[in-house]
């Protein structure tokens, strides 16, 4: 194998992990949002929450296509082995974000009838998220392959412990929600949100620790790759600064004045989570079953998305960044261009 | 997946990009349309092209919406149940998918935030920058969309090893054969489509006697539009046909059910083509006048069905039926617009009801004739995927009949119920018209309207959210 087809992957690899837990965290907290609807009953709360987002969720979920664009680009037989294989909570997952998508503009023109908008914006943002969760459990346990192309059932994600990883996305992207509207909001509302993030955190912070015991437990790989010495010790910082992080997000909680600290906080939460999936897997890109190298695309293909890649991404990240700024500060009532 | 989850994957696609179709080329006018909007307002200051940006922002978000979920579906659904194209193709239409994320939908998703919220936020400048940058975003997007798709239809610049396609020369790629005709083709087909709303909409608040001065300047810029980009579009359409006659000969057999490739070709008005016989029952033609639009001789000779094997040949009733109702519509635009123009010559446009009445119900056409195009260039490929290389057959993913049939109805049911609703909603926006207050070239609200800043975005808030003005 030269050289061009051993780093190519490799740094696809990286761009596509870090496509992703952009998706993770941005579109995260705006389905965060959709879920904290379930609890918000006040419709101009709700109008509120919902412009806290509004101006970005757009651009927060291109990071998906970009996740599914990128794979297909540059590793186009986990594409299709993925999708495949999860056939079912994919799906789920698209029509949940048709509902969820559509309500942010459909919700304004319904009024004052927006209700079934509502359950809409709602329900899609919590089917969407379990399904992620789903996704995400499915792939730890592994799917069934023969010559790299899924061989298993239609039925074969549905397991105690992918239902339990859906549960734990739920929860995670509810904290992340919590946290944003603390950044974004004041008064009564932020009021809200600092108790409702407190139930978040706590939620997560055990959903974590199950899955993290549950995953050795079920997947023998895994279990190998934490607890073999001296691994353990070298691993043990990603435990530990998730503790701090914890820490950092509760106090931030309920010390009013420290408005950013809890999202920061549960933004690193997520990361660590993250680099905790990044041990268990590497250098599987699709867990178990197909390694970057072997679900490469050619090289040249990477090479020529490549080019653009280096060249596009700073400028994307430089205005979403600009557009974040543009927006920046407190939402209040009556804002929006409706 | 065997052969009747293949047929349920295919129904899948075809619904799902036929709705999903409609969407962005709709946004790609408007886009422009809007930005232009802006730009004319920062060089005459006149108020009515700022409440008809703002108003056409409203249906814009919403229409845009549409558009991204339904490509998301998409975008993952070459995976979901293409699994094989993915693998086999992907090489190529990874990269091509991949440039347009990266260079169209951050880029207009991104600026639509600024686009829908900053009327307030920023300098009008950078608003109108803003929307200029939308625009240019579904362009591009177009830009890849087409040279994937085209690429599809006749594939250069790539290799195959074991069954994949290897890129050797992406510029051959990305410039392949048919692309210049087909992006011409649909980029003004969509402006177009644009243009027809529009007008139909000036014509609509005309007839009813509302917002006569945008109803004015809807007309014009929508009309002008279509009295140029109408005929423009026929040449564009003959010159597209031209070159699907030399790289996809066995799909312009289809469109004109011409089965003997030995005898001049007549231009059929009406057939009902028959694959099991190879022949046509109830034609009425005009002799010669196919060969005359396909070679441009008199005498020309193109080929027949009957040159290919009965198992190459694409279905023959929708590309048939679809190719003719996608030119009847462009002929009824070009129509349209001769005599529009003819009336505005005359100074007439905005008297004369029996030209006005009727265009009030011109929106779809655009639409319909887009969604026909895509049909006949999809279906007139088949049974190839990827012409020559993927049998459509061949390119599924092993996934059972019940998960496929089951998302099928949950596309279908969901799509038709959430898409009609926004369509109802565009429509009530439509009905209310362009509110609220301008603002005045400077950025701030028009002194004239005597209100505060924030009370004018506030009344303005209400109106839209549905209260008495």
């Amino acid at each position: 194998m030269d050289t061009l087809a051993y780093v190519l992957p490799l740094i696809w690899a990286a761009i596509l992990a870090a496509g992703v837990t952009l998706y993770v965290i941005l579109d995260g907290f705006g389905l965060g949002l959709g879920i904290l609807f379930h609890f918000e009953r006040r419709e101009d709360q709700r109008d509120i929450i919902m412009n806290t987002i509004a101006p970005f969720w757009d651009g927060n979920q291109t990071w998906l296509v970009l996740g599914g664009g990128g794979l297909l680009a540059a590793f186009p037989k986990a594409y299709g082995l993925v999708m495949s294989g999860l056939y079912i909570p994919i799906i789920v997952m698209l029509l949940a974000l048709v509902f969820r998508g559509v309500a942010f503009e459909f919700r304004w023109v319904a009024k004052p009838r927006q209700e079934f908008w509502d359950l809409a914006f709602s329900w899609g943002a919590l089917v969407a998220t379990f399904s992620q969760g789903v996704v995400l459990g499915g792939l730890l346990q592994g799917l069934s392959t023969q010559d790299g192309r899924f061989a298993g059932g239609t039925f074969d994600w549905l397991t105690p412990f992918s239902l339990f990883c859906g549960l734990s996305l739920i929860a995670g992207y509810a904290l992340l929600g919590t946290t944003w509207l603390i950044y974004k909001t004041d008064g009564d509302l932020q009021d809200w949100a600092r108790d409702a993030a407190k139930i978040a955190l706590l939620a997560m912070l055990a959903a974590m620790a199950i899955v993290s015991l549950w995953t050795p437990y079920s997947v023998p790989r895994i279990a190998e790759r934490w607890f073999a010495w001296p691994n353990f010790l070298i691993f043990a910082p990603v435990p530990l600064l998730s503790l701090y992080a914890a820490w950092r997000c509760w106090h931030g909680i309920e010390n009013i004045g420290k408005d950013a600290e809890p999202f920061v906080a549960a933004v690193a939460l997520f990361l660590l989570g993250f680099v905790g999936l990044l041990i268990s897997n590497v250098p599987y890109l699709v867990p178990g079953a197909l390694t970057v190298w072997e679900a490469a695309a050619a090289p040249s293909s990477q090479l020529f998305m490549l080019v653009g890649t280096l060249f596009m991404l700073p400028i994307i990240l430089g205005y979403t960044v600009f557009v974040y700024w543009t927006f920046r500060g407190k939402v209040r009532a009556g804002e929006g261009y409706h | 997946m065997d052969v009747d989850a293949i047929m349920l994957a295919r129904i899948q696609f075809a619904f799902t990009v036929t709705f999903h179709i409609i969407f962005p080329s709709f946004s790609i006018g408007l886009a422009a349309f809007i930005a232009t909007l802006l730009v004319r307002w920062r060089i005459t200051g006149e108020d009515h092209f700022h409440r008809l940006a703002r108003f056409w922002t409203k249906i814009f978000a919403v229409s845009f919406a549409m558009g991204v979920v339904s490509g998301i579906v998409l975008s993952y659904q070459f995976g979901t149940n293409w699994a094989k194209f993915s693998e086999v193709a992907g090489n190529i239409v990874g990269p091509l998918l991949g440039y347009e994320v990266l260079t169209a939908f951050f880029l207009e998703a991104t600026f639509l935030g600024i686009m829908l919220f900053g009327w307030q936020r920023v300098s009008p400048n950078l608003h109108v920058l803003s929307a200029i940058l939308v625009a240019a975003g579904t362009s591009f997007s177009a830009f890849w969309i087409l040279s994937a798709n085209s690429w599809m239809q006749t594939p250069t610049g790539f290799e195959m090893k074991d069954g994949v396609a290897y890129p050797v020369s992406w510029l051959e790629i990305i410039f392949n054969p048919s692309f210049p005709y087909r992006f011409a083709h649909m980029f003004t087909a969509a402006y177009l489509t644009t243009s027809v709303v529009v007008l139909s909409v000036g014509a609509r608040y005309l007839v009813q006697g509302r917002f006569l001065e945008e109803a004015k300047t809807m007309i014009r810029m929508g009309l002008g539009m279509v009295a140029i980009l109408a005929p423009l579009q026929l040449l564009i359409g003959d010159a597209h046909g031209l070159n699907t006659a030399e790289h996809q000969p066995v799909k312009v057999a289809a469109m004109e059910a011409h089965w003997d490739g030995n005898k001049p070709g007549e231009l059929l008005l009406f057939a009902w083509p028959d694959a099991q016989a190879e022949t046509n029952h109830f034609e009425i033609g005009i002799p010669h006048l196919a060969s005359l639009i396909i070679t441009h001789r008199y005498d020309g000779l193109f080929k027949g069905l009957k040159d290919f094997k009965a198992e190459e040949r694409p279905p023959l009733l929708p590309v048939f039926f679809a190719f003719r109702a996608m030119v009847g519509i462009g002929l009824l635009l070009i129509a349209i617009g001769f005599v529009g123009a003819f009336l505005w010559w005359r100074r007439k446009l905005f008297e004369t009801t029996w030209y006005l009445q009727p265009l009030t119900y011109a929106w779809p056409l655009g639409f319909i004739a887009i969604a026909s195009g895509w049909w006949v260039t999809e279906t007139g490929r088949q049974p190839y995927l990827v012409n020559g290389i993927l049998k459509t057959i061949d390119a599924a993913s092993p996934v059972s009949f019940g998960a496929v049939l089951t998302s099928l109805i949950l596309f279908v049911l969901i799509y038709t119920s959430v898409f009609s609703m926004g369509i109802l909603y565009i429509n009530r926006l439509i009905e209310k018209g362009p509110q609220g207050k301008a603002i005045s070239p400077e950025g701030d609200p028009d002194p004239s309207a005597g209100a505060h800043p924030l009370v004018a975005v506030q009344s303005a808030t209400r109106s839209a959210l549905g209260g008495k003005e």
